[in-house]
């Protein structure tokens, strides 16, 4: 009897310091954000008081506090109602953003559709190209990308950019596994109703389909909100660059800029975090789980 | 008979209708896929046979060129590096804390925590990198000493641990999805046999898990090349030797216009990657 007793104790110890591991590695994965949050309240004095030994080489180290002497707003203020520039990137963003996810709604979502509710020749084939497209680098699809983009003149142009993402195939491959998971069934039964195949897809396989939908939506969105490669290497004019290729250009000078830049590009982030964060969950597990 | 025949017969034709319907659906997408990475590659694929400025053909000139190369060697060996180590630590680690949290169901909103990193920007973390990493930065205060990390070969660890940063929340989450997807009664059947804590998770769990591994494994290969945003931000066109990525070389020949390697390299690439992908989806196949 005693014996068991000091299982469970030990059990229970056991599980406490499993959960005790998980938040405290949880926590010190979160930790950037922190030090973001309270970089951005530090005014410029305070931030070149820390980073002095950093900008001059000495023997000091940097210094940090997690709370400011003096917080100020000061960087929001500037970023936001000072720095004219600091708009039009953040509406190329927005525009990219939206212009992708839009158009890989359109048809990546119903090329995934085409993939797994269908059977035609060659299927198995184009499947296995889409994966493979999905796994090669930005940099192995650059210069076809580039090739094409300068012979139809759309270079420089935030077309370069978004007509490529809208055929990115990860999201087919999302989606599929989703659609897939649909019994199929219930699209014979809908035939026999006389259902046409236009209204089985956007009635019947989009709304079942939703969360891994929402998923890859999600996911392309921390995707594309994040872009530096793409845009660095097809967009030369500054003034069409997006707010996530300005945020590298600001020196460790104006830190506390760096800072509030990067909250306000995160804030949309955990906006949608927050929302889509059980769909987010959802439709990457049945994209693991065979349909 | 023949009216068996004549309705299998019109089954098949409504299927073959069925599916040209549904080569319908898929065009957009293969018009878009053609256009812009399948025709253009069968261009780069002629290029890399070929010289820059004049267009003769070279045979394998080009090849050769490029594993000649001493920056692509290099380059191959470090993202071979990158990979071998960080692929395994990011699905055992991944799978150690699906274990943890699957083991303390009301715990599940911990998840939420790992899954934020896919958020952040590269760029923020590359500053945060300068702060925690450089000569003077938090690293060396905690330690005491005045270590260039970013500049030395810890660089490589650094990039390693960043990747592992952003994408330890979306594996973990694939791995839960794994073990809750065991049925119970298998689980519950050998408790009551008696069955240990550690047989059970290597005789029992691991080997139905496998389908989930496979697809973890293809979305962090995905997820691999990506850790080049950090590296370009951080060290700009020539980073630190362990940290010079294939991504750099390819993206350095873009830059200088030297597209005979770059389409040579790309043809490479793409073998290699092709081969692996199709190998792992003739594995995964097998499994199902």
């Amino acid at each position: 009897m005693r014996r068991r007793k000091n299982g469970s104790i030990l059990r229970k110890a056991g599980s406490l310091l499993c959960i005790a591991i998980v938040i405290g590695l949880g926590g010190l994965i979160c930790l950037p954000v922190l030090i973001l949050i309270c970089g951005s309240f530090t005014d410029r004095i305070e931030w070149r008081e820390r980073l002095l030994p950093l900008l001059t080489d000495s023997a000091e180290y940097v210094g940090w506090r997690w709370i400011p002497d003096y917080p100020t707003c000061e960087n929001y203020k500037e970023l936001l109602f000072l720095s004219p520039d600091f708009f039009v990137l953040f509406w190329n963003s927005v525009k990219l953003t939206v212009c992708i996810l839009v158009g890989q709604f359109l048809i990546g979502v119903s090329g995934a559709w085409a993939f797994s509710a269908y059977s035609f020749k060659g299927k198995d084939i184009l499947f296995s190209i889409y994966i493979i497209l999905m796994l090669l680098p930005f940099q192995t699809t650059m210069l076809a990308e580039y090739l094409v983009l300068d012979g139809a003149g759309l270079l420089n142009t935030l077309w370069s950019v978004i007509l490529p993402a809208v055929f990115s195939t990860f999201p087919v491959f999302l989606v599929y596994r989703g659609f897939k998971r649909i019994p199929s069934e219930l699209f014979e039964v809908a035939r026999i109703d006389g259902a046409g195949e236009w209204t089985i897809y956007v009635r019947l396989g989009i709304p079942l389909a939703d969360s891994s939908i929402m998923a890859a939506f999600i996911i392309s969105f921390f995707e594309v909100w994040n872009m530096v490669e793409e845009p660095l290497a097809f967009l030369k004019d500054m003034s069409i660059w997006p707010l996530s290729l300005y945020l590298p250009q600001i020196g460790l000078e104006q830190a506390g800029r760096v800072c509030a830049a990067s909250v306000i590009t995160l804030i949309l982030s955990f906006f949608m975090f927050g929302i889509f964060r059980d769909s987010l969950e959802q439709g990457i597990v049945s994209s693991a789980l065979k349909g | 008979m023949r009216l068996k025949r004549n309705w299998s017969y019109t089954l098949q034709s409504k299927g073959r209708i069925r599916g040209a319907k549904g080569i319908l659906f898929l065009l957009p997408s293969l018009a878009g896929v053609a256009c812009f990475k399948l025709l253009p590659f069968g261009k780069v694929f002629f290029s890399s046979f070929c010289t820059v400025l004049s267009g003769e053909f070279v045979g394998w000139k080009n090849y050769s060129t490029v594993f000649q190369n001493t920056a692509f060697r290099l380059a191959v060996v470090n993202t071979m590096h990158f990979m071998v180590v960080g692929l395994p630590l990011l699905l055992l680690v991944s799978l150690g804390l699906a274990l943890m949290i699957y083991s303390t169901p009301k715990k599940d909103w911990i998840k939420y925590l790992y899954l934020l990193p896919l958020a952040i920007p590269a760029a923020t973390m590359v500053f945060v990198w300068k702060l925690s990493f450089s000569k003077q930065g938090f690293m060396n205060n905690i330690l005491g000493t005045h270590l260039d990390f970013l500049g030395e070969e810890s660089a490589f660890f650094i990039l390693v641990g960043s990747y592992l940063w952003k994408n330890l929340g979306y594996s973990m989450v694939l791995w839960i999805a794994g073990l809750k997807s065991v049925p119970e009664e298998i689980q519950d059947a050998a408790k009551v046999d008696g069955v240990g804590k550690a047989a059970l998770f290597f005789k029992i769990m691991l080997p139905e898990l496998k389908g989930s591994a496979f697809t973890i494994l293809i979305v962090s290969i995905l997820n691999s090349f990506k850790v080049f945003r950090e590296v370009y931000l951080v060290g700009g066109a020539y980073p630190q030797r362990s940290i010079y990525l294939l991504q750099n070389v390819f993206h350095n020949w873009y830059i200088n216009l030297e597209q005979d390697k770059l389409a040579a390299g790309t043809v490479l690439l793409v073998l290699f990657l092709g081969t692996v992908s199709l190998m792992l989806q003739r594995l995964w196949d097998k499994e199902a």
